[in-house]
């Protein structure tokens, strides 16, 4: 499990491995905001978690259809459904991966980020915690989207349509944490709510993403 | 062959000639019946009943709107069950009836928003109100459009089969939590539940009537549509069937 | 013929008419593809046997 954790995070760190490339659409997402709803402080303040928030999301949308694409091409799909670790394993392994390559970079630059929008103080803190939480959420539910459009030759439009959906609940509560934190009201419900959900989905969703992978290498 | 693989060669032919058979016999009586339902209470409804005495003339369109949004929602749960089906017996007419049902879902989730957006026009001053149940609707209908491009894009049919079922499973847990999520999230304009058998909630009668045969025609419309488009997928799944055994040269 | 819908006419009309025009439609695409789709099943089944 190791070595196939340390495999993916070298690949992933390698040239053209697309690390990276993450961070920098989060960034110009961020920068491009400002541009298209005008340059008021106090407008970019009250929408800066929720902007953070879906530019955080798109960019790990982005980076989704290379999470397995590769190693169903070159053929190491195969010999991991062989090898002694179960599917499940290897799926939530993937998914681990990705959220250190994808999530973890994006939840650290978020404050960041957050400057460029005049984040309140009190945001910078429930930012993060919210960010922290929900990014696994979106790495696992993403691995199932690409476990699904795996074999697919044009699957990259297909899977953001797919996972978008899957992605409603985790931003709802994700974002809200993050508002309400801004605005320094309660936000106790739904940051349980988000990690509820965040547990919820690393127990029981690599269970469906190795059945569909089993499904798609028959 | 083993008995097994024997079984589920004599399900795949001598089932869906079954099916086909029975529906061929019973689909002229869902079609006649789901037109006079919908039509008469449609008509009934359109010219006459009295308008509401808050809502004026445009109460006349929770007669498009409530089956419209109680089929959105049952055809969701028709596939499920069909893809649970699928899943566990490997009943192709099963997995075929889910994907025959889709389209039908999406037509009806979008007359339910479409309707509820005109109704929402006059009666709460906007077309678009960002309300639980529209958004949730919204939601239903990407949930839709996932599951009939995933049908389109895969050509395998059995994996075609097996990975919309899963998604669907997948995606009615999701639609559930973002149905609590949506509500969580903002406070809604929509009345309470306009069909339930607590008396004092539900719509008044002379509104009733005429409604529930409506959505007697809608149901039976949606039961001619889905025997209707599963026969036709049988069939289509058939002639592929047959030419790629010419192809073999069998 | 038409009844009185008062203000709301364009309304009622309006849904009304998107409604049974969404219906309709999705009747005439079903039915249209159901007899495509049975006519190319009965010609394939045709050739195949009688080429037998």
């Amino acid at each position: 499990m190791i070595a196939l954790l340390s495999r993916d995070l070298k690949l992933a760190f390698r040239a053209g491995g697309g690390f990276g490339l993450g961070l920098a659409f989060f960034l110009i997402v961020t920068t491009l905001v400002p541009f298209s709803v005008g340059p008021q402080s106090a407008l970019l303040q009250s929408i800066a978690p929720g902007v953070l928030w879906l530019g955080a999301l798109l960019a790990c949308l982005l980076s989704l259809d290379r999470l397995l694409a590769l190693d169903w091409e070159d053929g190491s799909l195969d010999l991991l459904a062989t090898a002694p670790l179960p599917l499940e394993g290897v799926v939530t392994i993937k998914a681990l991966a990705h959220w250190l390559t994808t999530g973890l970079p994006l939840v650290l630059a978020a404050p960041v980020l957050g400057i460029l929008l005049n984040l309140p103080q009190a945001g910078y803190a429930w930012l993060l915690i919210s960010l922290a939480l929900g990014t696994p959420a979106l790495s696992v539910i993403g691995t199932f989207g690409a476990a699904l459009t795996v074999g697919l030759k044009r699957g990259g439009l297909l899977l953001s349509l797919l996972v978008l959906p899957l992605y409603v609940p985790t931003l709802i509560f994700g974002a809200e944490v993050a508002r309400r934190g801004a605005l320094g009201m309660d936000t106790a419900t739904s940051l349980l709510m988000l990690a509820g959900i965040t547990a919820a989905v690393i127990a029981l969703l690599p269970f469906a993403s190795a059945a569909v992978l089993r499904i798609n290498l028959r | 062959m083993s008995i097994s693989q024997k079984m589920n060669a004599l399900w795949e032919y001598a089932n869906p000639r079954k099916f086909l058979a029975t529906t061929e016999r019973a689909l002229p009586f869902f079609w006649t019946t789901a037109a006079i339902a919908t039509v008469a209470g449609l008509v009934w409804g359109f010219f006459f009943t009295p308008d509401d005495y808050r809502q004026g003339s445009t109460v006349k369109i929770i007669y498009l709107h409530v089956p419209a949004a109680m089929l959105a929602i049952n055809c969701w749960l028709m596939m499920l069950v069909t893809s649970l089906v699928w899943l566990v017996r490997r009943h192709h007419v099963s997995a075929l009836a889910a994907r025959a049902a889709a389209p039908i879902g999406a037509t009806m989730t979008v007359i339910a928003l479409i309707t509820g957006a005109i109704w929402g026009q006059p009666m709460w001053g906007t077309w678009w109100a960002w309300d639980p149940r529209l958004t949730s609707f919204l939601i239903l209908f990407l949930f839709y459009l996932g599951y009939i491009a995933l049908w389109e894009a895969i050509e395998n049919p059995d994996t075609a089969a097996d990975l919309t079922a899963v998604l669907c499973i997948v995606g009615s847990v999701f639609a559930v939590l973002s149905r609590y999520a949506v509500n969580f999230w903002n406070q809604g304009l929509h009345q309470g539940a306009s069909l339930s058998l607590d008396k004092e909630e539900h719509v008044a009668d002379v509104f009733y009537y005429p409604l529930v045969l409506t959505i007697a025609g809608f149901v039976l419309l949606f039961i001619a549509l889905v025997l209707y488009r599963t026969g036709t997928e049988i069939r289509a799944r058939r002639t592929k069937a047959l030419l790629a055994r010419e192809r073999v040269g069998a | 013929m038409i009844p009185d819908l008062g203000k709301y006419a364009d309304t009622v009309l309006s849904a009304y008419a998107i409604s049974i025009l969404l219906l309709v439609a999705l009747v005439v695409l079903s039915l249209r593809r159901g007899r495509k789709v049975r006519e190319e099943m009965e010609r394939t089944e045709a050739r195949l046997t009688s080429r037998r």
